[in-house]
């Protein structure tokens, strides 16, 4: 199976590859997926005091359609304010990188990470998690 | 050195200019069908037949008349297990194989299941190898086939065929093997390994596609298949339709240059792929797959610990490898062989078959060896269970979310 340009181009050159201090108050961290199904990510964001998104890093142990979904995902989070940053829907990121079929699961657990690292943040602040409504695979 | 480089020797080989060279007339001016027995065309055609069963049999030890032209090896997997059954259903109706073995042997199991067949699905040990005693414990009064391939495809594991066949014909059950990949890269014997019936095809041995045998043994036991195709009866009656014939010239130069190659070609590939091995699993949490005494020369199969197997040959992509991983799959399942083997699915997912073969060099090799180096550090860099690893956290204690 070939890939798109844009897989291609976020597999070769990742975004934000890396890790933020977990402990800090102002991080949130997702870890989603499991290393049996063959995709693990890990989405952090770092949140200032006007609830902006002010850095993103993530690390994905997965094939090159989760790579990249992730990549672009710490991308458009960056800026964002935090309730903008829950309306990235994973087909967002489908379309964005023109995966096919068997590869949406990568998009869902990238929009998972996000969820993910989103209620961690919430959690640390004393807010309450926001629901996760998709389930995958 | 041109990239990308091959290898997955054991998806299939570039065929031999040697062999392209000897099937070019009959696509041209030899084109005769070798069924026409009344003219010079027919006759032409029916000379290269026979001088390719020839060539055939003398790599496996077998007489002409033993050897059932096919389309490869998979319809002769069929033909095999599937004519066995029906022409000694009124014998037995029990069929023991592995749960490594092919697809064309573990589906055509399934189908006569379905059609009253009672098959025993033998679990291999933790190297590959199936267990001596389980076969021995398996064999019924109505095992009419046992049918355990000769090399793995993915791990290239060898099983011990001598001891598998003397098993089943104790208990009065005849032998087959699927031997696709062992056939023409080690030395196979139908007569020094007691096997009754064997499947195998040209394209494994830098033949052409589309052409396979089912050898059937002719005396000791005389062995008999049920035909799966109705026609003309070519093939003693047990396989019609039309003779490949250019194909067939293919598989039988194959076959030649196999024989006189195989000693000096596999030191030579079993040099090459310990070179790539040893230098691989130099890595950190790197391991080797199947047994490592008992296997084909020219097949590597690598668990990268940490990093997704189809991610990797994304970032090895001037490798053409395969990988145990099977993101690329609907199903998400990892490799059922590695499985098997009772590898966990995180090194399932994360393995990479290296398939050398006739035309790879130690050039070539040299730079695998380099590019999957690079390759496994790039994509451990990017990779959150490598990081926890290296923290020393303990994988199996993390709850992963819900899959």
């Amino acid at each position: 199976m070939a890939y798109s340009e844009k897989v291609m181009e976020h597999y070769t050159n990742p975004r934000n590859v890396g890790t933020l201090n977990k402990d800090s108050k102002s991080v949130g961290t997702g870890l989603v997926g499991a290393p049996e199904c063959g995709d693990v990510m890990r989405l952090q964001i770092e949140v200032d005091e006007n609830n902006i998104i002010t850095d993103a890093k993530f690390k994905t142990f997965g094939c090159g359609s989760a790579i990249a979904s992730s990549s672009l995902a710490t991308e458009w989070l960056k800026g964002k304010t935090v309730d903008e940053a829950l309306t990235i829907d994973n087909m967002d990121i489908v379309e964005e990188l023109a995966l096919p079929p068997v590869k949406i699961h990568c998009s869902v657990l990238a929009e998972d990470a996000i969820k993910s690292a989103i209620n961690d943040y919430r959690v640390k602040n004393g807010m309450e998690p926001i629901e996760l409504a998709k389930s995958h695979h | 050195m041109e990239l990308p480089i091959y290898l997955d020797n054991n998806a299939t080989t570039p065929l031999d200019p040697r062999v392209l060279e000897a099937m070019l007339p009959y696509f041209t001016s030899k084109f005769g069908n070798a069924a026409s027995r009344n003219h010079a065309f027919g006759w032409v055609a029916e000379e290269a037949v026979d001088y390719a069963r020839e060539q055939v049999g003398k790599l496996i030890g077998c007489t002409e008349k033993e050897i059932i032209f096919t389309s490869g090896a998979t319809e002769a997997d069929n033909l095999g297990i599937k004519g066995v059954f029906e022409m000694y259903k009124d014998k037995g109706n029990h069929i023991i194989t592995a749960t490594t073995e092919h697809k064309a042997v573990l589906d055509t199991c399934k189908h006569l299941e379905k059609a009253g067949a009672k098959v025993t699905y033998l679990q291999v040990k933790s190297d590959g190898l199936i267990d001596l005693q389980e076969l021995e414990a398996a064999m019924t009064e109505q095992t009419i086939l046992v049918t355990i391939m000769y090399g793995n495809n993915e791990i290239g594991v060898v099983q011990p065929i001598k001891e598998i066949a003397a098993i089943a014909h104790k208990h009065g059950a005849l032998f087959m093997t699927d031997a696709t990949q062992a056939v023409g890269k080690i030395p196979v014997d139908v007569n020094a390994d007691g096997i009754d019936l064997m499947a195998f095809s040209a394209h494994k041995m830098y033949g052409p596609k589309g052409v396979g045998v089912l050898y059937v043994r002719r005396k000791n036991p005389r062995v008999k298949v049920t035909a799966q195709m109705d026609g003309g009866g070519h093939e003693r009656g047990m396989r019609s339709g039309t003779l490949n014939v250019p194909g067939i010239v293919g598989l039988g130069k194959a076959c030649e240059l196999c024989r006189l190659e195989m000693d000096e070609e596999a030191k030579r590939l079993s040099r090459l792929r310990d070179k790539l091995e040893s230098a691989l699993t130099k890595m950190e949490e790197s391991y080797v797959n199947g047994n490592t005494q008992h296997r084909l020369p020219h097949v590597a199969n690598i668990s990268f610990k940490y990093v997704e197997g189809e991610g990797l040959m994304m970032a090895m992509k001037d490798l053409a490898v395969s990988s145990g991983s099977a993101c690329t799959s609907a199903s998400l399942e990892p490799s059922y062989v590695l499985k098997n083997l009772g590898l966990s699915d995180d090194l399932a997912h994360s393995s990479i078959r290296f398939g050398l073969g006739r035309f790879t060099t130690e050039e070539e090799i040299d730079y695998a060896i380099e590019n999957t180096k690079k390759a496994v550090n790039h994509l451990r860099d990017l990779s959150p269970l490598w990081e926890m690893f290296k923290e020393g956290i303990d994988l199996s204690k993390i709850e992963w979310a819900e899959h």
